[in-house]
């Protein structure tokens, strides 16, 4: 693509040089996980590459992740984002995934593109609140909740590219366990992923 | 607020009988039709497609393609502020601000009374005596403070424009330096004689002879292309004189057409006899309609001359006349292809070439397409022959050219110098000092720095359409590109992707510097997003669309780089103000409710 | 001896006339596009059959071919050029394809797998277009539009009734039918009318039964664009 950037996907490369021995990597990876404004189908896709999971334990160890126990995301090699960014508190989450992961992957549609939580930014935020808080049948007296300990929601819905650098996308709703399975033993062994053979989708 | 009023159905079948119902001229019957109102409510499109025979659709999509065409309601009053650089660098915001303020309203919205409304418009070619508006269409330039005051308490008493002081509506030439052209003193049909005495091929022989190029940017041959479309089959031939001005900081055409309208009138019934054309257009920009009698008055005067209609100066077979046709705030009509689709009563969109108007042109007949100047120098060339007008200039650029002079210096208005002058000459008869950068050829051109300023004017080195603005040490070229920007970006026609979208994101991403939240990563994206418009835009405008950011990222990089708060990356738009509104929703304001769009210790 | 141009090196034969996306077409090799037809005149306004020839930018479905021309078409420039015009387009309206009953069948879509456009890119615009629901027999949903104007051709040409047109200018241009109300309904389209079954995307959809056509059965399903149109040459 441009010289002055190179393609979505390409900016993998010189990771780890430093006088190691031209072998691959000895160490696990360690990879963390999350859902912003997901639904964790994408999560469960993951989980669908079955009999894989097997092959992939053997290489990659899991920070923080719905998979694990640990809150905080600690430094990684490889962090996931599941979802959209649609509140203040899946900035934060998503900061903290971009200062620890070495490489960061969009996993999924909604957080390549927003996805179908990002199909209400034509409607002003008010009135998405009010629907959900003040006239939804069973809510008596409802009130848009001012709680302090709430993440604000944003005005749209947005992808996560949109907040911070992402260096890798993996795109589908959700991507197939055969994609994912592709694109991370791809990544793992040093190769640009790449997504061909039918295992490109946007849906 | 408005009350739908009935359609005006015989003041409409007035204004079409006066166009004889002829589609083409829907354009023309839009925009008298607005005059009724001030605006296009739906039920008159309705009316006027009906009555043309046209779809409705087709007559919507024309309606909604001219800026100065209004499908929804504006004021009885409607204000637009001329916002070129030159305006912004005469403090026309302030101006504006001062005015919305006093008549209680917001730029871009209807008053509620339906009385005013108040925006902006790219260029109105005042640039040498701004800030400039337009009022209902009509230009006023040198606006102050004073002029604003007077203005609002105008507005609100509702006092109609011919009750404006007259002097509100006065615009100087200021022509400050004469050569050829401009001391041509020439009694009309004087040119035209001689030319005819010639015969049609010793008068292409002459034009030939020359080496005319086009003055309107492009600087095509002028007798190729006559002889194009002499050569071209299909009749009748039709000469188009583009009067349409739109490039940022020219106005030498207003001066051509206001103090010699003759010799631009002559040029184009040259241009016929040349071609064996018969039928003439000037096609004038909708900001210049205030010209519009006073050359309805000299076509109809060179009419009773016997220089235009049948048998102009008693010639067999030269029948040739010219009617004008207004544009309506649509930049892009000054593309040859899109000023076509214009005069054919169609949305402006440049069309796919070849074929080229010499061949295929108005209702597919054979058009030349000339600029305002182009035709003017013709007169020259026919009075004083071919020789004598190539022997003026450089080799590659014979003659003269006028430049519309604006900007940082004290005597701005039009000079007129021999093609090959040099760049600091131009500076100094101008009283130019301290010059940080000159934008030659407008928008669309070429900005220099001082290390260039012994360039010449020429085609062989820096080609212009005539516009030529001045900036001093104390102006931000990057605030110069990104208004030029958001002018292109206002301007595009939408037709072709490169353009409609990379426009737009361009406007985005120099926003988002502007605005304090700009990376490094941005500096690539803009770079990549110059480079697609550049080489995928269908047509010169998107392709000349990022001209003023790559020169000014060359040249005055700085200028960008000082905006960058990321050497990395930063957010695309501003987290903080996204949560604004969840803000007002909750009545919150506490720590957690904010973000920073630039994080803290990341680069 | 026919003419003949080279497309990446290739010689490719033409007659008078012909453009540099027809003749390399016909003669098996695939030019993408968005808004060209074999059956209309070229538009030019999508700008995906961009090729460098004689080393200038032009679009081929627009430019007649020359003797001796060399083209470039399948060159990482080129497509690099391609996938970011394709990016524009994602940005610019609102595609969100696992909702659109057009996926699985959808020209753009199918050259985004082309072109390996993994994200959009830019910053999304999600603009604010509406969707008419109001006719009995089709539905307009004009977020997904990418005013290709085959529609617009379609029925003023075909159809002979002008049902749509472009209005606006700019990133606001956008599509109106031939009504007052701005209704479909009130237009006298058809479901039978060319101008329903030429979209190239997700804006002119049948009303029916949602997702009839189950997934592996769809148009670019098992065979990408590329094959597909150059099949569609062959027959
Ligand atoms: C976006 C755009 C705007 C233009 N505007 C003008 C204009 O206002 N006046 C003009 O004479 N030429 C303009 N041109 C150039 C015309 O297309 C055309 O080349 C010119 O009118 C030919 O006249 P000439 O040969 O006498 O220069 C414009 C071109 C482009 C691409
Ligand atoms: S380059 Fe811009 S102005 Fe020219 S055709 Fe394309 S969209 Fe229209
Ligand atoms: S029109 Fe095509 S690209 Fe757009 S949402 Fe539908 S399937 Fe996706
Ligand atoms: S509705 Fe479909 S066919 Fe019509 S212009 Fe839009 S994308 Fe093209
Ligand atoms: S969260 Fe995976 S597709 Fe939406
Ligand atoms: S296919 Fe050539 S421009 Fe669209």
């Amino acid at each position: 693509m441009s010289p002055a950037r190179p393609p979505e996907g390409a900016r993998t490369a010189a990771r780890e040089g430093g006088g190691s021995p031209v072998s691959a990597p000895a160490r696990k990876l360690r990879v963390a996980t999350t859902s912003l404004a997901g639904c964790f189908g994408c999560h469960m896709s993951f989980l669908d590459i079955d009999e894989h999971l097997f092959e992939l334990v053997e290489l990659i160890e899991f920070d923080r992740s719905p998979l694990t126990d640990i809150k905080e995301v600690g430094p990684c090699d490889i962090g996931l984002i599941e979802g959209g960014v649609c509140n203040a508190e899946n900035v934060h989450v998503l900061r903290a995934f971009r200062r620890n992961c070495k490489t960061l992957i969009a996993l999924g549609a909604c957080a390549v593109n927003g996805g179908l939580p990002a199909q209400r930014n034509h409607l002003p935020l008010s009135e998405c609140l009010r629907e959900v808080y003040q006239f939804r049948p069973g809510i008596a007296n409802g009130q848009i909740p001012n709680d302090p300990e709430l993440p604000l929601p944003l005005d749209k819905v947005r992808p996560i590219h949109e907040v911070v650098r992402i260096d890798y996308f993996l795109p589908g709703c959700p991507p197939s366990g055969p994609a994912i399975w592709k694109f991370l033993t791809d990544l793992i062994a040093g190769r640009t992923p790449r997504l061909t053979g039918g295992l490109l989708h946007y849906d | 607020m408005h009350t739908q009023a009935p359609t005006p159905c015989s003041a409409l079948d007035g204004i079409l009988q006066h166009h004889g119902h002829r589609p083409t001229e829907l354009l023309q019957i839009l925009i008298n039709a607005q005059q009724l109102e001030g605006w296009l409510p739906a039920p008159t499109l309705t009316y006027l497609a009906r009555a043309l025979h046209l779809p409705r659709a087709r007559v919507e999509g024309v309606a909604g393609f001219y800026s100065f065409l209004y499908t929804r309601p504006a004021g009885r009053f409607r204000v637009l502020f001329s916002d070129n650089i030159t305006d912004r660098m005469l403090g026309n915001a302030e101006l504006m601000d001062a005015l919305c303020r006093k008549l209680w309203i917001e730029p871009g919205k209807l008053s509620e009374d339906g009385l005013v409304s108040i925006d902006a418009t790219s260029c109105t070619g005042l640039c040498d005596q701004g800030p400039a508006m337009l009022v209902n269409g009509r230009a006023i330039g040198q606006l102050n403070h004073r002029r604003i005051n007077e203005i609002a308490e105008l507005i609100r008493q509702q006092r109609p424009l011919a009750q404006w002081p007259s002097e509100y509506f006065h615009i100087d030439d200021n022509i400050r330096r004469r050569d050829a052209l401009l001391n041509l003193d020439m009694k009309p049909g004087a040119a035209l004689a001689s030319a005819i005495a010639r015969g049609r091929a010793g008068w292409l022989a002459e034009m030939q002879a020359s080496n005319l190029r086009g003055r309107g940017g492009a600087g095509f041959a002028t007798a190729v292309k006559w002889s194009s479309a002499r050569n071209a089959p299909g009749e009748p031939k039709v000469i188009v004189c583009n009067a349409d001005e739109g490039e940022p900081g020219t106005f030498k055409d207003r001066v051509l057409l206001n103090t010699y309208a003759d010799l631009v009138f002559e040029g184009m019934t040259l241009a016929a006899w040349a071609v064996g054309a018969s039928e003439g257009f000037l096609y004038l920009r909708g900001e210049y309609s205030h010209l519009l009698p006073q050359l309805e008055a000299v076509l109809a005067r060179r009419r009773a001359e016997g220089l235009l209609g049948m048998r102009i100066l008693h010639e067999p077979g030269f029948d040739f006349d010219i009617r004008i046709h207004l544009g309506a705030g649509a930049y892009v009509c000054g593309e040859e292809s899109a000023l076509i689709e214009s005069l054919e009563g169609k949305r402006g969109t440049p069309r796919i070439r070849p074929p080229f108007p010499v061949t295929c042109g108005y209702l597919g007949r054979p058009t030349v397409v000339n600029n305002v100047e182009t035709l003017a120098k013709t007169c020259l060339i026919a009075l004083q022959g071919g020789e004598a007008f190539a022997a003026t200039g450089t080799a590659q650029s014979a003659g003269t050219k006028l430049l519309s002079i604006s900007g940082d210096c004290a005597a701005p208005g039009i000079y007129e110098y021999p093609f090959g002058v040099s760049i600091a000459r131009v500076l100094e008869d101008c009283g130019a000092s301290d010059t940080q950068a000159v934008q030659v050829g407008g928008a669309s051109g070429i900005c220099l720095a001082g290390y260039e300023f012994q360039r010449r004017i020429a085609y062989e080195d820096v080609p212009t359409a005539g516009a030529f603005m001045i900036f001093d040490g104390t102006r931000d070229l990057f605030e110069v590109a990104r208004s030029f920007v958001h002018f292109f970006t206002h301007e595009s026609c939408g037709f072709c992707t490169p353009c409609r979208v990379g426009t737009a994101l361009l406007k985005g991403f120099m926003d988002k510097l502007a605005d304090g939240h700009g990376a490094q990563a941005d500096l690539a994206d803009i770079d990549w997003l110059d480079r697609l418009l550049k080489n995928a835009s269908h047509c010169g405008l998107g392709s000349a669309a990022p001209n003023p950011v790559i020169d000014t990222l060359q040249k005055f990089r700085p200028a960008y780089e000082r905006r960058l708060v990321s050497l990395d990356f930063e957010p695309a738009f501003d987290l903080d103000a996204a949560l604004a509104e969840a803000r007002q929703l909750t009545a919150r304001d506490d720590p957690g409710a904010h973000l920073h769009t630039h994080e803290e210790g990341t680069s | 001896m026919s003419k003949q141009f080279l497309l990446d090196g290739q010689p490719v034969p033409f007659e008078d006339g012909q453009s540099i996306l027809e003749a390399a077409r016909k003669a098996g090799h695939y030019i993408p596009s968005l808004c060209w037809h074999k059956d209309f005149p070229a538009h030019g306004s999508c700008k995906l059959c961009i090729v460098k020839a004689a080393g200038r930018h032009v679009s081929a479905c627009a430019t007649p071919a020359k003797e001796g021309w060399e083209v470039e078409s399948n060159t990482p420039e080129m497509n690099g050029e391609r996938r970011a015009l394709l990016q524009m387009l994602f940005v610019e309206g609102n595609h969100f394809c696992p909702s659109c009953e057009k996926s699985g069948s959808c020209e753009l879509q199918a050259l985004g797998y082309e072109y390996e456009m993994l994200t959009s890119r830019f910053r999304h615009f999600y603009p604010d277009r509406p969707v008419d629901a109001s006719h009995p027999d089709v539905l307009l949903d004009f977020n997904r539009c990418i005013f290709c104007e085959l529609c617009v051709r379609a029925s003023r040409d075909v159809d002979g009734k002008s049902v749509f047109a472009l209005t606006g200018r700019g990133i606001n241009k956008h599509l109106v039918v031939n009504a007052e109300s701005g209704r479909l309904a009130d237009t006298d389209f058809s479901k039978d009318d060319l101008a329903a079954h030429i979209c190239p995307v997700g804006v002119i959809l049948h009303k029916g039964p949602g997702f009839a056509v189950p997934i592996g059965e769809r148009t670019y399903d098992a065979a990408s664009i590329r094959s597909q149109k150059l099949k569609e040459e062959e027959s």
